[in-house]
């Protein structure tokens, strides 16, 4: 419950915020919403000597959709998100997912930025930035870059994020077609046992496009490209459903915890995507 | 120990300023520093919701908010919502209809149900559920909750209704 102690920064500007990450590397740590963060340093799991809050930190919030992009600044709230009609009529996907992400106070406080960044696989954010082929916008101190969320995760925790760099916004284009945000869990708040992304695109009544991403099955999300290329060229009937969830299952590597064994967890993650190819497809 | 830091709230109206370390968890502020003792810690993994306040207009749990990132603030608590001459019409509503038993959880709940109301002033009974989600109780299996906030936010746009 009692964090160690640690020396407080409040820039308003970026420079001020690399400044101290210059300084101190890995012993300073940026604070969004502080929901995985705070929870980690109460537990003494994380340690951080210097800690940065980006609340007054200029240009890192909105939402907007121009020229057939989303864009979100990293300080953008869960709650945020499920209240901007924008944003839901351009990709309600986003707004579903928000929706089973944790609880209504860690979604005041909780940043789509820290989401994705966190490199926790239970998060939610990650599986679908990879559905959306989101790009990640990361400013050090040599510049800006931007890294693809299907290249950001390398393992529990690793991500390609720089000690030195801060994640400053999300954006991807505008997706089309029918979408699913379908996961289980054991109650209000849980990470998934399983979850899926999905955005489908029909024409004709045959797949054209299809995105799948999985949640929590593996050390990080899992864009799955077999399972996709599974539906396209087909009418998405049962036997299609059922070779895409053989491709997914392929690709993920779920551990056992106590959200269960390996076994129950892929028959789960099965589940979950047929449920999530259906809602998406129904609605393509 | 690192630095204090001048520290300045408004909480339930009044403005309060201390020095604290960075660390001092929101919830520790005001319960060991400011004395108001309504706000509980039922957990510390941010879970149970009991420590819930309102923090510029938000329902947060005040576990997991440093005294440092809520400076300049604006905070309301239970204390700040009734008192016992003047309940708040939950506070009525949650007596009326046994919307308590120990009364851990329910400084928390009632100050997430003001906001809850504020934004979905007629609500359903699944959007309540929903709504209230970030709190756990252990004595009342909810249902009394329910009814409490449905019958409050009645009341409230009754008295709403009447006044225009």
């Amino acid at each position: 419950m009692i964090p160690a102690a640690f020396e407080y920064y409040r820039p308003k500007d970026m420079e001020g915020v690399l400044a101290v990450l210059t300084e101190h590397g890995d012993d300073a740590r940026v604070l969004a919403g502080g929901h995985s963060l705070i929870p980690m340093m109460k537990l003494r799991m994380a340690e951080v000597p210097h800690l940065i809050d980006l609340q007054d930190v200029a240009g890192l919030g909105g939402i907007s959709v121009s020229n057939g992009t989303v864009r979100l600044g990293a300080m953008v709230t869960q709650s945020d998100i499920i209240a901007d009609a924008v944003l839901a009529d351009a990709a309600p996907i986003m707004r579903e997912a928000s929706l089973q992400i944790a609880d209504p106070q860690v979604r005041y406080m909780g940043t789509v930025g820290g989401n994705v960044a966190n490199g926790d696989p239970g998060n939610d954010m990650p599986g679908l930035m990879q559905c959306l082929d989101a790009v990640f916008t990361l400013i050090g101190p040599d510049g800006e870059r931007e890294v693809a969320a299907r290249d950001f995760y390398e393992s529990a925790y690793m991500t390609a994020r720089e000690d030195d760099e801060v994640l400053t916004a999300v954006s991807f284009k505008v997706p089309e077609g029918g979408y699913a945000y379908q996961k289980q869990k054991r109650k209000i708040g849980d990470y998934a046992t399983a979850a899926a992304a999905v955005q489908i695109v029909k024409e004709g009544g045959t797949c054209a496009r299809a995105s799948i991403a999985m949640t929590n099955l593996s050390d990080t999300p899992v864009y799955s490209e077999a399972a996709g290329a599974a539906l396209v060229g087909t009418s998405v009937t049962d036997s299609d459903i059922d070779a895409a969830v053989q491709a997914m299952l392929g690709d993920i590597d779920p551990a056992e915890d106590n959200r269960g064994p390996v076994e129950f967890k892929r028959h789960a993650a099965a589940v979950i995507l047929r449920r999530a190819i259906a809602r998406a497809w129904s609605r393509a | 120990m690192s630095k204090k830091m001048h520290i300045q709230l408004t909480v339930n109206g009044e403005a309060q300023e201390f020095l604290a370390e960075p660390r001092e968890l929101l919830i520790h502020t005001l319960r060991e520093r400011l004395n108001i003792t309504g706000p509980h810690i039922g957990c510390e993994t941010s879970h149970c919701g009991a420590c819930t306040v309102t923090l510029n207009g938000k329902s947060v749990k005040s576990c997991t908010v440093f005294v440092a990132q809520a400076d300049g603030a604006e905070i309301t608590t239970i204390e700040g919502l009734g008192n016992p001459d003047k309940l708040h019409v939950l506070q009525e509503a949650f007596k009326e209809h046994h919307g308590l038993q120990c009364g851990f959880c329910t400084p928390g709940m009632i100050t997430r149900a003001s906001k809850l109301l504020e934004e979905n002033p007629s609500p359903t009974e699944e959007e309540v559920r929903f709504g209230m989600a970030g709190n756990i109780c252990r004595c009342t299996g909810y249902q009394n909750i329910v009814k409490s906030i449905l019958a409050a936010a009645a009341e409230m746009s009754a008295s709403k209704e009447a006044a225009e």
